[in-house]
């Protein structure tokens, strides 16, 4: 098993960050280069992609940030590792659906992923905990710096970065947040907030992006151009046109949902809270949207802060190539409820009884 | 009785209608049921009329944009056909060569249709000397060819001052 170290290890997203916070559970910003003079992942030939693997796997190994990092080969992983790979986000879905000559490398402390061969020759990313593009913005440009002299991106002045797919041209910079809106999910708001935000230019997806739904009230909303503003442009007013309002919104739909329905909002967090003590077949939809309702349970007082480091911790370790990684073996889906029942029994028995009183 | 609308795609009746502001312009795509669900139009989370328009040139520089066309791009054989079926271009060059096709695109897509942001300077100047010492490399073998030995020792002076520029960083540790 090659991905074993880097599951064992702390990681950004699982344990070795600030803990989240309420409403913004992370932040992402994510760059796009390609090398000059070469075809585009998805238009060259074998020989180039592998040419193109090593010639970028060489210039990202001189990163200082990605020293005693680990280099991957999506060739070298079984479907179910590339799976546990997409779950954490470290690798995107596009990369792990086996294209020949994919590579990722992932810094020790999995805050940052440099894929290879994904739809451009490079996309750098950079996820942290919590809410704030300032520090993001500071590491992946001091990479892209240092790759800049190593390698000949494709750019023009009129144009900027050249990209694949026209959508990325410009910047090449996609920045978003993943966003926990219980609040505007309960209040059937959500629609409305997504096509505010779509008509803004900017995209409102599901928790694992393009095409994926949005269990447990978990969004990811990102800019939708990259050309035409800087990339300080780009984040400011995806800051305060977009993120800010919505979590202006959300914070309003739950005052007023306490206010109006408190028995409600406390019967759903607590039958979710003895459900994942009790259960014993969860399905991942399941688990997502109760885990969901234990974290806003922590916003409310009832659950102690402390809890929310486990709990965003479970929200990815009981997805289901998680689920089968741990069983060492890929198992049925029933069963897998099962398993994933046993860890949540176990893992959220020592959550104290929820203290309705605060 | 509203005037019937055709698909932008197949030109046959358009039933679901499409609004969105991208840059403070209204774009408006008009589809069959058929098309719409091929594109993914139905998803409403996941769908962006940019990402649309990327994909279907026809609805940004007209139907004969593709079929009509004879472009490749010399770099990598891409044609406007394989974009259109792909969404992605073949390589940096086609920017180039579909200069035409993309142009009208990107104004439909982005907030402007020039870069405004970071500029990779330590590589433009690196890739800038490499171009001129090509260049200075051939004039001078051109010169000694025409035993013009006055023009190559001028160019070869030039090509060492240049090359003393372009000295490569020390490797990383």
């Amino acid at each position: 098993m090659t991905i074993k170290p880097l599951l064992d290890a702390n990681a950004e997203l699982t344990s070795g960050g600030a803990p989240g916070e309420p409403i913004v559970m992370s932040s992402r910003i994510r760059l796009a280069r390609n090398l000059d003079g070469r075809a585009f992942p998805g238009w060259a030939k074998k020989a180039q992609r592998r040419e193109i693997l090593s010639a970028c796997e060489k210039a990202v190994a001189q990163l200082p940030q990605m020293q005693n990092g680990t280099v991957l080969r999506l060739d070298d992983l079984s479907e179910l590792e590339r799976q546990v790979l997409v779950e954490r986000h470290l690798i995107s879905r596009e990369l792990s659906q086996g294209e020949p000559s994919a590579g990722v490398i992932i810094s020790r402390d999995q805050a940052c992923s440099i894929m290879i061969n994904e739809e451009d020759h490079l996309r750098i990313q950079v996820l942290r905990t919590g809410h704030g593009f300032d520090d993001i913005w500071k590491v992946i440009e001091a990479i892209d710096n240092r790759l800049e002299t190593l390698l000949d991106f494709a750019f023009t002045a009129q144009l900027g970065y050249l990209t694949a797919c026209p959508t990325n041209l410009g910047t090449g910079m996609r920045a978003s947040v993943m966003l926990h809106l219980p609040g505007l999910v309960m209040a059937n708001h959500m629609e409305k907030v997504i096509r505010a935000v779509n008509q803004m230019g900017m995209v409102v997806r599901g928790l694992f992006g393009e095409g994926s739904d949005a269990t447990g009230s978990i969004f990811q909303i990102s800019n939708q151009q990259t050309l035409g503003e800087s990339e300080q442009e780009i984040i400011a007013r995806l800051e305060h046109e977009a993120i800010g309002s919505i979590i202006e919104q959300e914070k309003n739909a739950r005052a007023l949902l306490l206010e109006s329905k408190p028995e409600k909002i406390r019967d759903k967090i607590g039958r979710a809270y003895g459900i994942l003590q009790n259960g014993h077949l969860l399905s991942s939809a399941e688990a997502m949207s109760h885990l969901s309702l234990l974290r806003l349970g922590i916003d409310c007082g009832f659950i102690a802060e402390s809890w929310r480091g486990p709990i965003d911790r479970l929200l990815i370790e009981m997805q289901p190539g998680h689920i089968q990684l741990a069983a060492h073996e890929s198992i049925e889906s029933d069963m897998r409820d099962t398993a994933r029942a046993r860890l949540l029994r176990e893992e959220t028995r020592r959550i104290p009884p929820l203290d309705f009183e605060t | 009785m509203g005037e019937s609308l055709v698909c932008d795609i197949c030109g046959k009746l358009a039933t679901v209608h499409l609004t969105q502001i991208i840059n403070n312009q209204i774009q408006k795509v008009d589809l069959c049921e058929e098309c719409a669900q091929q594109k993914g139009v139905t998803d409403p989370e996941g769908f962006s009329l940019a990402d649309f328009m990327a994909k279907n040139i026809e609805a940004t520089a007209g139907p004969d944009a593709v079929a009509g066309s004879s472009l490749v791009c010399p770099s990598c054989g891409c044609t406007p056909r394989d974009f259109k079926r792909t969404g992605r271009l073949g390589c940096p060059e086609c920017y180039e060569a579909f200069d035409s096709l993309i142009k009208p695109m990107l104004k439909n897509m982005h907030r402007g249709d020039h870069h405004t942001g970071k500029v990779p300077h330590e590589l433009l100047h690196r890739v800038g000397l490499r171009k001129a010492i090509n260049r200075l490399q051939d004039q001078l073998a051109h010169a000694v060819e025409q035993e013009k030995y006055e023009d190559a020792a001028r160019y070869r002076d030039e090509l060492d001052q240049l090359k003393s520029q372009s000295q490569p960083e020390p490797p990383a540790r």
